[in-house]
């Protein structure tokens, strides 16, 4: 039983550690879809968006997110789903895009495909299939060093 | 008459749901990898959007059903789909013209949808609207691949579009139903989706090089329930024999 109520701050941090259940190397508060923390009274609200409607990751997350606040003592937890506004790739935090790239993930941009390969940072792509293998993700292949990556599609 | 909101509501879910489980019958076995990967991917969003829908459905009709149960428990007659998204899936052009009609539709109601008076609508217009704005990126590229293409690829999606355009005409067509979201402020009159679907419509088949059918004949009866096709009976026999079988069974 946690006597006094952590901050919100607090919150924030171990949320922070949380892995993405499908691409590890980010955290949920790298991909953006934590929308808000706040304590109503004694119960911790927690607001999360959906990446993709039909993302089966996003029953994953709820449980995680659940089940690390619980850890850390949280008893009387809420979680809200928010679908508006809808998740934009724009809430992907620097250090997430960052460590997208450095786990062989291009990550998103403005421009619809990727700025180089995660690999070996060749310009020269190719576009193999608009979809990957999870709904946030297109198949892309670099024509220097010819390996096919993953690349984070902007929505 | 059932409230026109719940009415309202099973059509758009009944539309993703059979579109998706339509399309999530070529997993395994697509042409290509990565067209068996887009196409799941596809479906994946279409349920995603459905479960949106329903449970929405389930919590206007407040009689305790979640989007499972009018997914899984409901006979073809209660089904508010239209005719276009039931039809089988041919072969992969006709797949691809299918979805691709649909998306063009799609993407027109839903960008009406998020102006919609009701909130909870608006909302999920504005999620579903990103996926299937991506969807109708794809298959528009697609259509014009394959129509612009060999011979035979030519010739099958001319064949897939005398098929299935006949089933187009009902997907603007009102009735009592989209009267009473007009007056509402809930959704657009569809009729008046027509015109920018048209103008798309043929700037995609013209780059294509598909020749529209002349006779604008539509079937009808889908998204009314009265006529469903004889397909979308034997679609649901597959689609849930296993809570028809063990029903409230869970993994």
């Amino acid at each position: 039983m946690v006597t006094d109520k952590p901050t919100t701050e607090v919150i924030w941090e171990w949320l922070d550690a949380v892995p993405d259940p499908e691409i590890p190397a980010i955290s949920l508060t790298d991909l953006g879809i934590i929308r808000n923390v706040e304590w109503v009274e004694d119960t911790l609200e927690v607001t999360v968006t959906p990446t993709y409607s039909g993302c089966p990751a996003t029953r994953i997350i709820n449980l995680d997110i659940e089940t690390a606040l619980r850890d850390h003592g949280i008893e009387n937890l809420t979680l809200k789903t928010q679908l508006s506004p809808a998740w934009t790739t724009d809430w992907l935090t620097e250090r997430g895009k960052q460590r997208l790239e450095d786990y062989g993930i291009a990550p998103p941009q403005p421009a619809g495909s990727p700025q180089h390969c995660p690999l070996c940072k060749s310009h020269h792509v190719e576009r193999i299939s608009q979809f990957g293998s999870t709904p946030c993700k297109a198949q892309w292949r670099c024509q220097s060093c010819l390996e096919p990556f993953d690349y984070f599609k902007c929505i | 008459m059932t409230d026109p909101l719940f009415e309202f509501l099973c059509r758009m879910g009944d539309n993703t749901l059979v579109l998706g489980h339509r399309v999530s019958e070529w997993c395994g076995v697509a042409p290509v990898l990565e067209e068996d990967i887009a196409l799941a991917n596809t479906a994946l969003d279409l349920i995603g959007q459905t479960t949106l829908w329903l449970n929405l459905a389930g919590e206007v009709e407040g009689k305790s059903r979640d989007a499972d149960a009018l997914a899984f428990r409901r006979d073809v007659w209660e089904f508010r789909n239209v005719l276009l998204v039931e039809q089988p899936n041919g072969d992969f052009g006709q797949t691809m013209m299918r979805q691709f009609l649909f998306d063009l539709w799609h993407k027109g109601m839903l960008t009406a949808l998020q102006d919609s008076s009701h909130d909870q609508i608006a909302a999920i217009a504005e999620k579903s609207l990103k996926e299937v704005t991506y969807h109708l990126e794809r298959t528009t590229d697609t259509v014009i691949g394959l129509g612009d293409g060999t011979d035979e690829s030519h010739a099958r999606m001319q064949k897939a579009l005398d098929r299935l355009y006949p089933f187009v005409g009902e997907m603007f067509v009102a009735d009592d139903v989209d009267g009473a979201m007009v007056a509402h402020g809930i959704a657009p009159d569809p009729a008046h989706l027509r015109p920018e679907f048209d103008a798309t419509l043929d700037e995609v088949l013209s780059n294509a090089t598909l020749v529209k059918p002349d006779s604008e004949f539509a079937h009808k009866g889908g998204k009314s329930g009265q006529r469903h096709s004889e397909h979308l009976g034997h679609m649901l026999s597959q689609m849930q024999w296993l809570q028809r079988a063990y029903p409230d069974a869970t993994w």
